[in-house]
C-alpha cells in the first residue's frame, strides 16, 4: 500500500552550523498538508534555527527543501513568501510605531503609492477578520495594542501574503491563557480551511492540545516523530530532556538545618504586563540542595535573577539568614553578595564572565571590592593572580594560564572559572543556574561533586536546572515550576523522572491520586 | 581549537591597524601627487621639519602634549563604552578655569598658583562633561549628541565671556590680559639651560611631563584600580557589570568627568604655559584630534603617547611643509587626520574578512601538513 | 516696525534654507538607521565644488550638479563604512568632517592661490533672485504688498526648492512605498529583512538622498547666498541642522519649523545686539547663537517632550544569531 499522504513541507538532510556550534544536524522532517505539526525541544535544541532556514533567513550548509512535493530553493525571506510560507517569529517582526495596517502591507504594498495598497489591505483584512475571527483595528499603533493583538498582526501579515504554510515560533510564550485559547481557535479555523501549520514550542500541554503530529528536537537533531494521539506528555518530556549519560553522584543523606533563604509570595510582571512569576514561596535550608526543575521559560530563571539582586521583583518578600531584603524596591547584586550569597548565573557569556578579560580578571568579577584584593583603590594583581592560579589548580581549569583571554577557554572550563570563583568566596548560600549547560562529561562530574561538597559543608544550595537527571542526582528536595507557579514539590529520593516529567507539564499525579482516592 | 572568527593578537592589534594606516597614508600621498608634488619629497620635508632640528622637535612635542591630553580623554571614556566627542568644549572651559585662577590671584607664589591653575582646568573640564554624563546616566540622552551640543555651547559661552567680561577695558580683542608671571610654567629650553644644556627655544614646556604623568595615571586608573575594573567591566559587558553589582550610573558619571578633566588640562599647555593668556578659540580642533589619537593608540596610554607624537610630527612637519611648498597648505594635515580616522576608525573592519581568509587558509595548510606528519 | 519685522523674516527665510536642506538630508539618513554627524563636511565639500564647477563652467546648474556629486561621494564613503563594513557611524561622520575641512582649502589653494577661496562668480554662475509676477506692481499695497514683494518674492530658485522639498519629503515618507520601507528600516531592520526587502539597498538609497540634499545645502551657501567659496564656509551649519533634526523629532514638517526657528534666531542675533530689550537690556549675540543647542539638549534630556531617535539608528545591521 503506497503512502498517499501529501506533504506540504519536506526537509531532507538539513545541517547548519554557526562557527563551531552545530545548530542543526541531518534533519529530516515531513509535514502533512492541512495539519498542525508541533516541534518540541529545549531552548537551544535548534528549533528556531531550523525554521529560520525554512523561512530563508539563514542558509543551510546542506540539505534540500521540498514545498508541496517540489524541490524549492529558499535563499531569502522573499522566496519563502513566494513559496507560500509565512512565519510568526517569537520576537515579533513588527515596526512598533507603525499602524497595524502599515505593518501588514510592509513588503507587500502593491505598488509605488501606498493609498492603493492600503485600500486593498483594508478589504483583505476585513475578509480575514470574517473568515478566521482575526479582529484587529487597522489604524491602531502597534506599540499601543496588547501582545495578543500584535501576534494577530503577525499572522495577518503572513496570510495577507498568501501563506498556505504558517510557521509559529513559540507563539504562546507571551500570551495570557485567554489569548492562548483565542489563538488556538484561530489556528484550528485556519487548519480547517486548508492551511498547514508548524508550531514550535516547549510547552507539552499545547502540543497535546492542538497538534496532529509532533517531532522532538534535541541538540540540533530530530530524535523522534510521533502522532500526537499516540503519545503522552511524559514520553515527550523524557525525549526532550534526554537521557544524557550521567554519572551517579556519590552523596550521603542530607542534614538540613536552619532556613538560610526564604521567599514569600514572589511575583514578577514583565514590561509587557505579562505575569511571569505568580506567587512563589520557597525556602532553602543549610546543608541541603533544593533543585528547581521545569522546562525552561516557566519562571525559574527569572526567580534566580531576582534572588541574586539582578532583577527587581514586582511583589514579595525575601529573607536571607533571617534578615529581610527588599527585592521590590531593589537591591543590587553587590549587596546580595555581601550577605554571603554566591551566584553562578545561567548565562556565563552574558553575565558570569567578561569574555574579553583575561582569566585572572574574571576570577574577581563581583569580588573586586574584597579588601584582600586591593589596597584602597589600588588592586593587587599579584595577589589576584596567585588566587586565580590556586583556583585553576584546585578546580582543574585548563589550560593553566591565568593570562589567557577568557573567550579562549572551552565552555566547560569557562564554567569552572565561574564556579571556582563563586565557591571560593566561601558563601553561605549558593545560587546556581544550569551548572552543566554546554559542559563536557568530565567537567560535569567534577562540578556535581563540588556542589555536593558545598552542601556537606553546611551551605544552602539552590539549583536551577532543566536537566532532569541533574536534578534527580543532585538535589535533596525538588520543586517543579510550571507557568510561573510551583506545580509540585517532592523529596527527591521519593520521586522519579516520570512523576517529575508530568509535573513539568503541569500535571500533579500525586494530587490526582489523592482526588481519585477521595472520590472512592 | 581553530576558531574561524578570530585572528591572533599580533594580527588584530598589529598588522590590521598597520594596513589601515598604510592605506590612509597612501591616499594622502595620492592627493599630494594630484596637486603636482612629489610625495617622497613632501614626506622628507615633513619629517625633517618635525624631527630634523631642535626647534622642530620642541614644537613636535609641544603639539604632542595637546594630543596626549585630548587623546587620553577620549580613551578613558571609551573604556566605559562612552564616546566623548566633547573634548573641544571641555578644553575650552578648562581655559576658563585657568584664566579665573591666574587673573584673580596674581600674587600667589608659583608653587601654589600653578597647581591651582592645573586643578582649575581639570575641574572646569570635568564640569562641562558632567552635564552630558548626568543626562546619559539618569535620562538616557545620547552622549555623542549632547557633547557635540556642549562643544557649540562652549564656543558661544566663551566668546561671550572673552568679548564682554574677561577682555581688559579698552580693547576689542577677544582675549584676556596676560596671566601673572607667577603662573608661568617653565619652558623646556629654559630648564635645560639651568643644567647648561643649549636647546633652541620652542613652546615645549613642563606640561609635557604633566601629560605623560596623566598617561601613566590613566594606565593605573584603568588597569590597576577597583574603579578601573568596574569601568572596563561596564565597557565590555553592561550585563556582567550588573551581575557584579557595579552601578552603571556611577561609572558613567565619574568616567566622563575624568575624561572632561583630561581634556580641560589641554589649557595648561595652551593657555597657562604657552599663550600665557586666554585667547578665543585656543582649543582650535585639538579636541577632535584626540579622537584620532585615541583610535590610533587603541585606547592604551602607550599607544596614545606614540600616536600623539605622530600627530605632533604631522602638525609641526605640516607647518614647515606649508612654508616650504606653498601649494600644500597646512590643511593637508587636517585631511590626513580625516583619512586616519576614517581608515583606522570607521573602516577598521574593512580588511578583516580578507585577513581571516588569508590567515586561515595559510594556517589550515600548515596544520594539515602537521597532521599528516603525525599520522 | 512692521517693515523691520518683514525684513527680519525675509532674512530668516534666507538663513533657514541651507539648514532646511541639510536637516532634511539628515532626516533621510537617520530615518533609515544611519546616523550622520557628517552633514557639516558634506555641506562644505559641496559648497566648494559647486563654486569651482560653476566658475569653471560658467553655468550655475552645472555648478549645482558638481556640488551634489561631491557631496554624494562623501555620503557613499559614509555608506561604505557604516553599512557595508559596519563601522562606527559616529567615527565615520567625524572623519568626513575632517576630510572636508582639509580637502577644500587644499584644493582651493592649489587651483586658485587665494588662500583657499574661489574666485568671485559672475551672475550667470549664481542663483539670482526670482521676482514673482506683479511683485513690483503690488509693492505699494499696504501690508500684503510688502509681504509679497519682500518676503515671498525675490528669492533665488533654491529657496523655493527648499520649501518644496519639505512637502516632497512628507509625501515620499508617508505616502509612498519607498517611504514606508525607509521608515521601517530605521526602526526595525529585521522586520524589513523578514518581509523580503533588502536592508542594505534601502539604506544606501537613503544615504545617497542625504548626499543630494546636503549637496544642495552646500551649493546654496556658495553659489546662491554668496558668489564664491571661502574657507570653512559652512561654519557649523551642519551641526545646527543636526540640532534642528533632533528638535524636529525626525519629522519633515517639524523640520521646517525648527529650521525657521533656528534661522530666525540667526537673523535676529545681530539686530538685537543694538536694541535695548525691556528687562533684559542688550541681548548678547552669543546667547542667541547658543539657543538652538541649549534647546536641543533640553529636549534630549526629556524635559520638554521626548526626542526619540529611530530605534535602529547608529547600529549596523547584522542578522541575529
Amino acid at each position: 500500500m503506497t503512502d498517499q499522504v501529501d506533504f506540504a513541507i519536506e526537509l531532507k538532510n538539513i545541517s547548519k552550523s554557526f562557527g563551531a556550534v552545530q545548530a542543526n544536524k541531518n534533519i529530516h522532517l515531513k509535514v502533512e498538508k492541512g495539519t498542525i505539526h508541533g516541534i518540541v525541544g529545549e531552548n537551544g535544541a535548534g528549533k528556531s534555527t531550523l525554521m529560520s532556514i525554512l523561512y530563508g533567513f539563514y542558509k543551510a550548509d546542506q540539505g534540500e527543501i521540498f514545498v508541496n512535493g517540489k524541490l524549492t530553493q529558499i535563499h531569502n525571506s522573499k522566496e519563502a513568501i513566494a513559496a507560500g510560507i509565512g512565519m510568526v517569529h517569537q520576537h515579533f517582526m513588527l515596526v512598533e510605531n507603525f499602524t497595524i495596517l502599515e505593518n501588514v502591507i510592509l513588503g507587500a504594498e502593491g505598488g509605488q503609492m501606498l493609498a492603493k495598497g492600503e485600500g486593498h489591505a483594508r478589504e483583505e483584512l476585513a475578509r480575514l477578520q470574517k473568515d478566521y475571527g482575526l479582529t484587529v483595528d487597522p489604524d491602531a499603533i502597534v506599540e499601543d495594542v496588547s501582545v495578543g493583538q500584535q501576534q494577530r498582526v503577525e499572522i495577518l501579515k503572513a496570510l495577507y501574503r498568501g501563506a498556505e504554510i504558517l510557521i509559529l515560533d513559540e507563539p504562546t510564550g507571551v500570551l495570557t491563557p485567554k489569548e492562548v485559547d483565542q489563538l488556538f481557535a484561530i489556528l484550528l479555523q485556519l487548519k480547517e480551511q486548508g492551511t498547514t501549520i508548524i508550531m514550535i514550542t516547549h510547552k507539552l500541554r499545547e502540543i497535546m492540545h492542538i497538534t496532529d503530529n509532533v517531532s522532538v528536537m534535541r541538540r540540533g537533531e530530530i530524535i523522534a516523530d510521533r502522532v500526537t494521539k499516540n503519545t503522552n506528555p511524559q514520553e515527550l518530556a523524557e525525549l526532550m530532556v534526554g537521557r544524557s549519560v550521567l554519572l551517579k553522584v556519590d552523596k550521603g543523606p542530607a542534614e538540613p538545618k536552619e532556613k538560610l533563604l526564604e521567599i514569600k509570595g514572589l511575583e514578577y510582571v514583565d514590561e509587557q504586563g505579562v505575569k511571569r512569576i505568580k506567587g512563589v514561596d520557597l525556602h532553602v535550608r543549610a546543608g541541603e540542595i533544593l533543585g528547581i526543575a521545569g522546562v525552561s521559560g516557566n519562571g525559574q530563571s527569572l526567580m534566580l535573577e531576582i534572588i541574586a539582586g539582578i532583577t527587581k521583583a514586582s511583589k514579595g518578600e525575601m529573607l536571607i539568614k533571617g534578615k529581610p531584603v527588599d527585592i521590590v524596591k531593589g537591591v543590587d547584586a553587590g549587596q546580595i553578595r555581601d550577605m554571603d550569597v554566591a551566584h553562578v548565573p545561567e548565562d556565563r557569556h552574558e553575565m558570569g564572565l567578561v569574555l574579553q578579560f583575561e582569566e585572572w580578571e574574571n576570577s574577581i568579577l563581583g569580588y573586586h571590592n574584597d579588601p584582600k584584593y586591593s589596597n584602597g583603590q589600588i588592586l593587587k594583581p599579584g595577589v589576584i593572580r596567585q588566587d586565580a592560579r590556586d583556583m585553576m589548580e584546585k578546580f582543574d581549569i585548563r589550560p593553566r594560564n591565568e593570562r589567557l583571554t577568557s573567550a579562549k577557554f572551552s565552555g566547560g572550563n569557562q564554567q569552572k572559572i565561574v564556579i571556582a570563583r563563586e565557591i571560593n568566596s566561601d558563601p553561605d548560600i549558593l545560587l546556581i543556574g544550569q551548572p552543566t549547560r554546554g559542559v563536557d562529561i568530565g567537567a560535569i562530574e567534577y562540578i556535581h561533586n563540588q556542589i555536593v561538597a558545598m552542601r556537606d559543608a553546611g551551605k544552602a544550595v539552590l539549583l536551577v536546572s532543566v536537566e532532569l537527571d541533574e536534578i534527580l542526582s543532585l538535589s535533596d528536595r525538588t520543586i517543579v515550576m510550571f507557568d510561573g507557579n510551583i506545580s509540585g514539590e517532592r523529596i527527591t529520593s521519593e520521586t522519579n523522572d516520570g512523576d517529575l516529567g508530568l509535573l513539568m507539564a503541569g500535571i500533579d499525579s500525586q494530587q490526582q491520586d489523592a482526588t481519585n482516592k477521595g472520590a472512592q | 581549537m581553530s576558531d574561524k572568527a578570530t585572528l591572533p593578537r599580533w594580527i588584530d592589534i598589529g598588522l590590521l591597524p598597520l594596513i589601515n594606516l598604510i592605506f590612509a597614508i597612501s591616499i594622502s600621498a595620492a592627493v599630494v601627487l594630484i596637486i603636482g608634488e612629489n610625495p617622497i619629497e613632501v614626506a622628507g620635508i615633513l619629517i625633517y621639519g618635525a624631527l630634523g632640528y631642535e626647534e622642530g622637535i620642541g614644537y613636535t612635542l609641544y603639539y604632542a602634549t595637546n594630543f596626549l591630553f585630548t587623546g587620553l580623554a577620549v580613551a578613558v571614556a571609551f573604556h566605559a563604552g562612552l564616546f566623548n566627542i566633547g573634548g573641544e568644549g571641555q578644553a575650552y572651559l578648562g581655559g576658563l578655569g585657568a584664566a579665573l585662577v591666574c587673573l584673580n590671584f596674581p600674587n600667589l607664589h608659583w608653587a601654589i598658583i600653578i597647581p591651582m591653575a592645573i586643578i582649575a582646568t581639570a575641574f572646569f573640564g570635568a564640569l562641562w562633561a558632567f552635564i552630558p554624563a548626568y543626562l546619559r546616566a539618569k535620562r538616557g540622552s545620547h552622549e555623542v549628541i549632547t557633547t557635540i551640543m556642549f562643544n557649540l555651547i562652549a564656543g558661544s559661552l566663551m566668546s561671550y565671556l572673552l568679548i564682554y567680561i574677561l577682555s581688559p577695558e579698552g580693547t576689542n580683542q577677544p582675549l584676556t590680559d596676560r596671566f601673572t608671571p607667577n603662573s608661568n610654567i617653565p619652558k623646556m629650553h629654559d630648564m635645560l639651560s639651568w643644567f647648561g644644556i643649549e636647546f633652541e627655544s620652542s613652546p615645549l614646556n613642563m606640561s609635557f611631563f604633566l601629560a605623560l604623568l596623566c598617561a601613566f595615571g590613566m594606565w593605573v586608573l584603568i588597569w590597576r584600580t577597583r574603579f578601573g575594573y568596574a569601568v572596563r567591566t561596564q565597557g565590555f559587558s553592561p550585563s556582567a557589570a550588573t551581575y557584579a553589582g557595579i552601578s552603571s550610573a556611577k561609572v558613567i558619571i565619574i568616567t566622563m568627568c575624568i575624561s572632561g578633566a583630561l581634556a580641560g588640562m589641554l589649557a595648561v599647555n595652551e593657555s597657562v604655559a604657552v599663550a600665557e593668556r586666554l585667547i578665543i578659540e585656543f582649543a582650535g580642533g585639538f579636541g577632535f584630534v584626540g579622537i584620532a589619537v585615541a583610535l590610533m593608540g587603541r585606547n592604551h596610554p602607550v599607544g596614545i603617547v606614540l600616536a600623539s607624537i605622530l600627530f605632533g610630527i604631522l602638525y609641526q612637519g605640516g607647518a614647515d611643509l606649508a612654508f616650504e611648498i606653498p601649494t600644500i597648505s597646512k590643511e593637508m594635515i587636517v585631511l590626513i587626520q580625516g583619512l586616519i580616522i576614517l581608515f583606522m576608525g570607521a573602516l577598521e573592519y574593512m580588511f578583516k574578512p580578507v585577513m581571516l581568509n588569508v590567515y586561515h587558509t595559510l594556517a589550515s595548510g600548515q596544520s594539515d601538513t602537521s597532521v599528516g606528519e603525525a599520522s | 516696525m512692521f517693515e523691520l519685522f518683514i525684513v527680519v523674516l525675509d532674512s530668516t527665510v534666507r538663513l533657514s534654507v541651507p539648514l532646511l536642506f541639510a536637516c532634511l538630508a539628515g532626516l533621510y539618513s537617520e530615518r533609515s538607521g544611519v546616523f550622520d554627524i557628517g552633514l557639516e563636511g558634506k555641506m562644505l565639500v559641496s559648497a566648494f565644488f559647486a563654486a569651482v564647477v560653476s566658475f569653471e563652467s560658467g553655468s550655475v546648474w552645472i555648478g549645482l550638479g558638481g556640488g551634489i556629486i561631491a557631496s554624494i561621494a562623501l555620503s557613499l564613503v559614509h555608506g561604505v563604512a557604516a553599512i557595508t563594513f559596519r563601522g562606527n557611524q559616529i567615527i565615520s561622520g567625524v572623519a568626513i568632517n575632517f576630510i572636508a575641512a582639509g580637502l577644500t582649502p587644499l584644493l582651493g589653494n592649489y587651483w586658485y592661490k587665494r588662500g583657499g577661496s574661489t574666485p568671485a562668480l559672475a551672475d550667470e554662475g549664481r542663483f539670482l533672485p526670482i521676482h514673482l509676477p506683479f511683485a513690483e506692481e503690488m509693492k505699494d499695497v499696504p501690508y500684503i504688498g510688502n509681504i509679497y514683494e519682500e518676503l515671498i518674492s525675490g528669492h533665488n530658485f533654491l529657496v523655493y526648492l527648499g520649501f518644496a522639498a519639505v512637502g516632497f519629503t512628507y509625501w515620499l515618507l508617508f505616502k509612498t512605498r519607498f517611504g514606508l520601507r525607509l521608515r521601517a528600516v530605521g526602526e526595525n531592520p529585521t522586520a524589513v529583512d523578514t518581509a523580503g526587502i533588502s536592508v542594505i539597498a534601502l539604506r544606501y538609497r537613503a544615504v545617497i538622498i542625504c548626499g543630494i540634499l546636503c549637496g544642495i545645502a552646500g551649493a546654496y551657501l556658495s553659489i546662491a547666498q554668496s558668489s564664491g567659496f571661502v574657507v570653512n564656509m559652512s561654519s557649523g551649519r551642519g551641526f545646527i541642522a543636526l540640532a534642528a533634526l533632533i528638535f524636529a523629532k525626525w519629522k519633515p514638517v517639524n523640520a521646517l519649523f525648527a529650521c525657521l526657528l533656528f534661522g530666525f534666531l540667526e537673523a535676529v542675533a545681530i539686530p538685537l545686539q543694538t536694541y535695548d530689550l525691556p528687562l533684559i537690556g542688550k541681548m548678547p549675540v552669543q546667547f542667541i547663537q547658543a539657543t538652538p543647542y541649549i534647546l536641543t539638549v533640553i529636549l534630549l534630556a526629556g524635559f520638554i517632550g521626548k526626542a526619540i531617535p529611530p530605534k535602529a539608528g547608529g547600529e549596523p545591521y547584522v542578522k541575529e544569531r
